[in-house]
This record gives C-alpha cells, sequence and structure tokens, in this order.
C-alpha cells in the first residue's frame, strides 16, 4: 500500500512541478494542464500502439505538452487574453486533438505494447516486487528531474523568471521581455504536465481523453499541501516541498478511498474532497498571514 | 542625449474621462545634466517619465534617445540605457528572492541565458559594492529582499541600478515613502552615485528645497505643461522666494502651498 502511494505521489509530482512553475512562479493560473496531462498520455499511447520506441514516445509527448503551453502563452500575449481564458481555450481545443491524436478514440488500450515500465519490470521485477521496481525508477526520474530544475532556476534565466510572478516591473526593469519568460514558463510547465501524463499511461495501462478531468485541482491541492510542510525561498526546498506534497495528497486520497467506504463515502467524492481541502488549506494559510497589505494579484485582471 | 518632440499623452480620448497628461512637451537634455523636476499632484511627472521610458505609447510626438528614435521601442528595450526608480520601494526588487539573486538579475541587462553567473568572486563583488551603503547588507546576501525595511530596500533599488551604469536615470520621488532619516541617506548615496559615475539624471521631488539646492536644472510643471526651465547661473541663484513669484508671474494664479512647499 504504502509503495503504491508513493509510486503515485512520484508519478503525479511530475505534474505538480509543472502546476507550481505557473501558479507559483509565474502567477499564471494556467488552467491548460487539464488538457497537456491527457495529450501526454495520447501521443505516448498512439506512438507505442504505432510501434514507436518508448522513450522517443516520451520525449515527443512532452514536446507536445510544450507546444500546448507554447499556445495558451500564445494567446494569452498577442490576443491579449486573460490567462485565465487562455489556458480554457487551449484545454478545450486539447480535448478534441487528444482524441485526434488516439485515432479517433476516446481511448486507447495498452494491453501489449512495450512500455518503459513494462519492458523495467520486465527486465528487474524478477527479485523484488514489480512496485518496488516502479518505485525506483520513479524516485531516480523524479529527483533528475527536480535536480535539473534546481538548476535552471540557478541560472539568470531561471532567477528572472522566478522574479517575474513577484515583481513583472523589475523584470522589464532588467532588460528582459516579460512575454518571452512567460512563453518559456508556460511552455515548460505543461512539457512536464504531458510527461507526467506519458507515465501515467504506462502506469494505467490505457490513454483516455478524460485523464485530465480535476487535474489542475489536484495539482494545486498538492502544492499547497507541500506549503504546510516545508517553510523556506530556496529552490531546492520549494521543489522538494512540490513532491513530498504530491505524495501526501495522494496518501490522503487513499485513505479516502479506503476508509471513506466506512463512511459512506464512494470514489466519486473524491472531487469534493480535493476541493474541500484547496478550501481548508485557503482559509488556514489567510487566518495564518498577520493582515497587511497584500501583493496584488495576477488574476484573471491581469492580461 | 534625450530629446523630447511634441509629447502629447491623452487618457481615454474621445470619453467624458479624457485627461490631457502631457501637452506638447519637447525637451532636450543633454549628457551629464542633473535635472530636477517639481509640480503640483497630477501635473503630469510621472507621466513625462513614462514616456520617456517606454510604459505607454505618447499619443502623438517623438522619443529621441542618443539620436535614435525610440517612440516605439517597448520599455524592456531601452530598460537596457534607462534605469528607474519609483516612489514605492517594493517595486525595483523581487521581495521573495534573495539580495544576490536579485544583483544577479540587475548586473546584465538584457536576455538572460542559461548561464549560473553566482559564485564566490561575484558574492565577494557584491559585498563590496555593498559596503558602501553603511546599512550592514554585505552580511546579508542570501536573505530574502522582503525582510528588509523600506529604506534598505530603496537603497538596494539604487545600487543595482547603478550597477548596469545606465546612461539615464529617472527618479520619481524614491525617497518620498521613506522615513526622514533614511531619505536623507538614500538621498546622499544618490547623489554620490551621480557624480561618481556621472550619470544624466531626472529627479521629481516634492521637496522645494531639494530640487534648488540639487542638480543644475530645473522643470516646474503644470497641468501637463512644461511652465519653467531654469538653468545656469539663474539655477545656482534660485531660492523658493524667487520660484514662488515666477510661478505666480507664469499661472497668475496663487500656489499652493501646501504639496509644494514641503519641509
Ligand atoms: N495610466 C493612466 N490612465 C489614466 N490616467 C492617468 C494614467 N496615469 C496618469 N494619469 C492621469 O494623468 C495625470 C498626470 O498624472 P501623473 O501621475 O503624471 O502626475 P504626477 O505629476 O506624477 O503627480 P504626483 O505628484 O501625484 O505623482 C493625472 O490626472 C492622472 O490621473
Ligand atoms: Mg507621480
Amino acid at each position: 500500500m504504502i509503495e503504491g502511494i508513493l509510486v503515485e505521489g512520484l508519478l503525479y509530482a511530475i505534474m505538480v512541478l509543472g502546476v507550481f512553475i505557473t501558479f507559483r512562479i509565474l502567477d499564471f493560473p494556467d488552467l491548460t494542464v487539464d488538457g497537456s496531462f491527457p495529450l501526454g498520455a495520447a501521443i505516448f499511447a498512439s506512438m507505442v500502439t504505432a510501434g514507436a520506441d518508448p522513450w522517443l514516445a516520451v520525449s515527443v509527448a512532452l514536446l507536445g505538452g510544450v507546444l500546448a503551453g507554447l499556445c495558451t502563452a500564445a494567446i494569452h500575449t498577442y490576443l491579449k487574453v486573460p490567462n485565465l481564458l487562455a489556458g480554457i481555450l487551449t484545454m478545450t481545443m486539447l480535448w478534441s486533438i487528444n482524441i485526434r491524436v488516439m485515432g479517433n478514440r476516446p481511448n486507447l488500450q495498452l494491453i501489449r505494447q512495450s512500455t518503459i515500465l513494462r519492458n523495467l519490470v520486465d527486465v528487474l521485477g524478477g527479485g523484488v516486487g514489480q512496485e518496488w521496481v516502479l518505485l525506483g525508477f520513479f524516485v531516480v526520474l523524479v529527483l533528475v528531474i527536480k535536480i535539473l530544475l534546481d538548476i535552471f532556476f540557478h541560472t539568470d534565466l531561471g532567477l528572472t523568471l522566478g522574479a517575474l510572478g513577484n515583481n513583472p516591473q523589475m523584470v522589464i526593469s532588467s532588460g528582459v521581455n516579460p512575454a518571452n519568460l512567460k512563453f518559456i514558463g508556460v511552455g515548460l510547465s505543461n512539457g512536464l504536465v504531458a510527461l507526467s501524463g506519458a507515465f501515467s499511461a504506462q502506469f494505467l495501462g490505457f490513454a483516455d481523453v478524460n485523464l485530465g478531468q480535476g487535474i489542475i485541482i489536484a495539482g494545486l491541492a498538492s502544492v499547497m499541501i507541500g506549503e504546510f510542510l516545508l517553510r523556506s525561498n530556496r529552490i531546492f526546498f520549494l521543489t522538494l516541498r512540490v513532491i513530498l506534497g504530491s505524495i501526501l495528497f495522494r496518501g490522503i486520497m487513499y485513505l479516502g478511498r479506503y476508509y471513506g467506504y466506512y463512511v459512506g463515502l464512494t470514489p466519486n467524492d473524491l472531487k469534493l474532497i480535493t476541493g474541500l481541502l484547496i478550501i481548508v488549506s485557503l482559509i488556514i494559510t489567510q487566518t495564518k498571514k498577520a493582515p497587511g497589505p497584500r501583493k496584488k494579484s495576477g488574476g484573471p485582471a491581469n492580461a | 542625449m534625450l530629446e523630447l518632440k511634441n509629447i502629447t499623452q491623452v487618457f481615454h480620448p474621445g470619453t467624458v474621462n479624457e485627461n490631457i497628461a502631457l501637452q506638447d512637451i519637447s525637451l532636450s537634455i543633454a549628457r551629464g545634466e542633473f535635472v530636477t523636476i517639481i509640480g503640483s499632484n497630477g501635473a503630469g511627472k510621472s507621466t513625462l517619465f513614462n514616456s520617456i521610458s517606454g510604459t505607454f505609447l505618447p499619443t502623438s510626438g517623438e522619443v529621441r534617445l542618443h539620436d535614435r528614435n525610440v517612440t516605439k521601442e517597448p520599455e524592456y528595450k531601452r530598460a537596457q540605457h534607462i534605469g528607474r526608480i519609483f516612489q514605492n520601494p517594493l517595486l525595483g526588487t523581487a521581495g521573495n528572492m534573495s539580495l544576490e539573486d536579485n544583483m544577479v538579475m540587475a548586473m546584465n541587462k538584457g536576455f538572460k541565458g542559461l548561464k549560473i553567473s553566482l559564485n564566490t568572486t561575484l558574492r565577494d563583488s557584491f559585498r563590496e559594492q555593498l559596503v558602501p551603503l553603511q546599512m550592514g547588507l554585505e552580511y546579508r546576501l542570501r536573505d530574502n529582499v522582503g525582510l528588509l525595511s523600506g529604506g534598505q530596500r530603496q537603497a538596494l533599488t539604487l545600487l543595482m541600478m547603478v550597477m548596469s551604469r545606465p546612461d539615464l536615470i529617472l527618479l520619481d520621488e524614491h525617497t518620498a515613502a521613506l522615513d526622514p532619516k533614511n531619505a536623507e541617506i538614500v538621498l546622499e548615496l544618490t547623489l554620490g552615485y551621480i557624480r561618481q559615475y556621472d550619470i544624466t539624471a531626472m529627479m521629481i521631488t516634492h521637496n522645494m528645497h531639494h530640487a534648488i539646492a540639487i542638480g543644475d536644472r530645473l522643470l516646474m510643471m503644470d497641468k501637463g505643461e512644461i511652465i519653467l526651465d531654469i538653468r545656469g547661473e539663474e539655477k545656482r541663484s534660485l531660492t523658493v522666494e524667487k520660484l514662488v513669484r515666477k510661478f505666480q508671474e507664469i499661472r497668475k494664479t496663487e500656489l499652493k502651498n501646501d504639496e509644494m512647499l514641503l519641509s
């Protein structure tokens, strides 16, 4: 059970890292995610079904996510559409695109196809259990992604990206076009989300056009839970707590699924629980914060 | 080095809210000049800076920098040559990031690559540059800027602006939000840097004494126009009384003392 939660937590942590980049670092609430997650799954499933190498399929899935993010950033920047609406537009269009990607089907089973996870289990799964092989793989994968992100946010470009959500004027003053940073940030974020989607298709054994439903809310809940665990301004800890938050969130969902049964909860109630989790987190952070002038939020009005 | 030709800025044109913030302003600033600007609230001082730095496209007119027409150039591009400090100390730095990270960003203007600039040598150089501020910031490189006081933060903003060696700096009441002691410190630092690096500077202030005592040229704005432009010997011999009299001669009204005659 615990290894199952960890695997799920790590698998989704890749997506949560993406959500963290847009919501927290860029202050760009990006709803593309609900479409780019299944996009990653769809691209992966249809490519391996067509006989492509699974690593190639994963790379193309990531690239597809980046493109989806660029699309949202372009709508937002060039058409001066509020970021929320730009994300919803892309997400809606992706629903149709995802069905096209899977050959005009709403889902695609991965029964016999060779996937990265299946190959790994085939090679290593004999001695230890299959779950432990997956856990080992995801620990390595998520760590590599985390470290690459940490390095990126230490570069001059990454630092400037980190300032954008906090102080766009300063970014302009330092001679950088904020629009370019949004392209980079939203692209990177959705690339990660699609990558997470591609691995979730392997984990679940299928890709489905509805796989993305509620992903953004799950991601946001994970980010917020993580923020209760650690306080820091160091990117090392910021990305670490995102990962821990994702694991904890999956743990809570697991409890909801297994023990909720006794209090009459069904899996259909999980979305409600997730939403309530976010509301509770918001209430706790609001009451914890000393009253005072708040930074104006870059909400929908910030087109 | 800077030239404004017939700049007009109208907000909400054609509506009931139509507001002419700048009216046919022509102005030429020479290299090394230090200009102070005074004027009542809403006179158009900040809007003048906005048109110089490219925050808005002027309704009509031309902005020339180094003999180049930059009227249509976006603000982030012009920022390569122009440094700007606002009244609000929060606008100059990213509060959620450390001093050193902020300084890295300010150091080289223009597009940032995938280079990790911050290293021991650079940290040492940052410390060295922070010492003259005499605020102990050299020991706080890793602290979040959000933890600094308004005065410390504005002093840091000043240093960060100077680090990129701008050709022109625009100071918009940059000491107005500070307590008198910090305001004095930040102003002294400002004057020191301007002298040390021979920077061309424009400074908006509501302090008439400062406007008279500092710099080598004084502009007074009113209702979107530059109504006084005093320099040279006339500027050196200027007093508050003379300035008030001049204003009355031009506008044929009493100068509202409340906001202009601070301190
Ligand atoms: N973005 C804007 N949209 C609409 N009107 C504006 C805008 N910016 C400035 N104005 C208007 O232009 C006029 C000049 O404003 P500006 O901020 O330049 O005055 P100021 O001289 O800097 O005043 P203060 O001393 O109060 O800072 C004011 O009437 C103001 O309301
Ligand atoms: Mg002003």
